[in-house]
């Protein structure tokens, strides 16, 4: 098996390995990249910020919350408008 | 008024597999499937306590109740892209009952069904490249504090034409120093950003800019400089972290994150460069 990302189940060494169904590639780096837990600046940037609305639901959605008392309104990326240049030079490469 | 409410996780294609045992969502209960209208929506029922509009919008702004909610809510969306690829739906969607969800995958059953098949068999992955300008200060520039483990024991062998540490002009002469590394730091970091971005975009089949993470929120060192989400076919996502992470690896004034796989969150909006909608709730609903 070529690779596999550190922290992966250690696999047995020994005779040539079978071929067996190759494990789901994005299976495989889960666990590598998701060693740690998500940090929640990540998540409720998904979260908050993008996923579908659905129409007919109770909540008027996250919009509709103040976050005032968090302070996350002024902090979270995804609730603001506009995403600048990330380059000082403007330009997105 | 019913004492239950549901709340929707996600929409999935029809013919879920049946979810981990043992999984539960937010307020501790047990995700299930819900089919129809060609789609599955994937809910719980929870407490009208808890998620009614009111004491819903009092809780949202409780940061520990937020968080706890915003993992449960994830826990439940991570399950399904391990299985399929799922259309997240944004925290605390709450429907009345079973009937007002299926409403809900009625009257917005084109649209869903168009996203699902526009995303299926992608996930997410989300790149940051941060500038640790502190990083390239330290390493060019020891000499210049005087605190610095060189420094001259006791007042000896000083250079006189480098004036006493205390001095203004030695003071000025560090200052614009550090500011000028700190400024060819972050030109660097810039340019290993760009060449990143440009590689990993073209291993993506398509890429969201969120803006850069307040570091008062995230508690992360450097400067955040691209906050990026690439659209990736699971065969690809391999490849995709390993060239993030060569990438990065080389320029140590650049700091590389990885965060993922995720649904794909940034990508059910079809807008293009823009991963959100402006005004919430009411500008989904389709015409």
């Amino acid at each position: 098996m070529t690779g596999g990302p550190a922290g992966s189940e250690p696999r047995q060494a020994g005779p040539a390995p079978v071929p067996e169904p190759r494990p789901d590639p994005v299976e495989e780096y889960r666990d590598a990249v998701r060693g740690r837990e998500v940090s929640l600046v990540d998540l409720l940037d998904r979260l908050l910020g993008t996923g579908v609305v659905v129409s007919g639901s109770l909540t008027l959605g996250i919009a509709g919350v103040d976050l005032v008392r968090v302070d996350l309104r002024a902090l979270l990326s995804s609730v603001n408008d506009g995403v600048p240049s990330p380059w000082r030079g403007g330009g997105l490469l | 008024m019913n004492a239950e409410l549901r709340y929707a996780y996600a929409v999935a294609p029809p013919g879920l597999p049946p979810l981990p045992e043992g999984l539960r969502g937010v307020a501790g209960t047990v995700p299930r499937a819900l089919e129809h209208a060609g789609l599955t929506a994937v809910v719980g029922t929870v407490p009208a306590d808890d998620f009614a509009e009111q004491p819903l919008r009092a809780h949202l702004e409780d940061l520990d109740w937020l968080a706890e909610t915003a993992r449960a809510h994830q826990a439940v969306v991570d399950a399904l892209t391990e299985v399929t690829t799922p259309l997240p739906l944004r925290l605390a969607t709450v429907h009345h009952d079973d009937d007002s969800v299926r409403r809900s995958l009625e009257a917005d059953r084109e649209e869903l069904a168009g996203t699902l098949d526009r995303l299926a068999g992608r996930v997410e992955w989300g790149v940051k490249v941060y500038a640790e300008t502190d990083r390239a200060q330290r390493r060019a520039a020891p000499a210049a504090s005087p605190s610095a483990a060189g420094a001259a024991p006791e007042g000896g062998a000083r250079s006189p034409a480098d004036a006493a540490p205390g001095s203004g002009r030695a003071y000025l002469r560090r200052r614009m120093r550090a500011v000028s590394d700190r400024e060819s730091a972050l030109d660097e970091a810039e340019n290993t950003g760009r060449t990143l971005h440009a590689a990993l975009a073209a291993y993506a089949e398509d890429v969201r800019l969120h803006p850069p993470q307040d570091p008062r929120l995230s508690g992360a060192s450097g400067q955040n400089l691209l906050n990026a989400a690439y659209l990736v076919p699971r065969e690809g996502a391999g490849r995709f972290v390993e060239r993030a992470e060569q990438l990065g690896a080389h320029d140590p004034v650049v700091r590389v994150e990885v965060t993922g796989p995720w649904a794909p969150y940034s990508f059910v909006a079809p807008a293009s460069g823009r991963g959100r909608h402006a005004g919430g709730a009411a500008a989904e609903a389709s015409s």
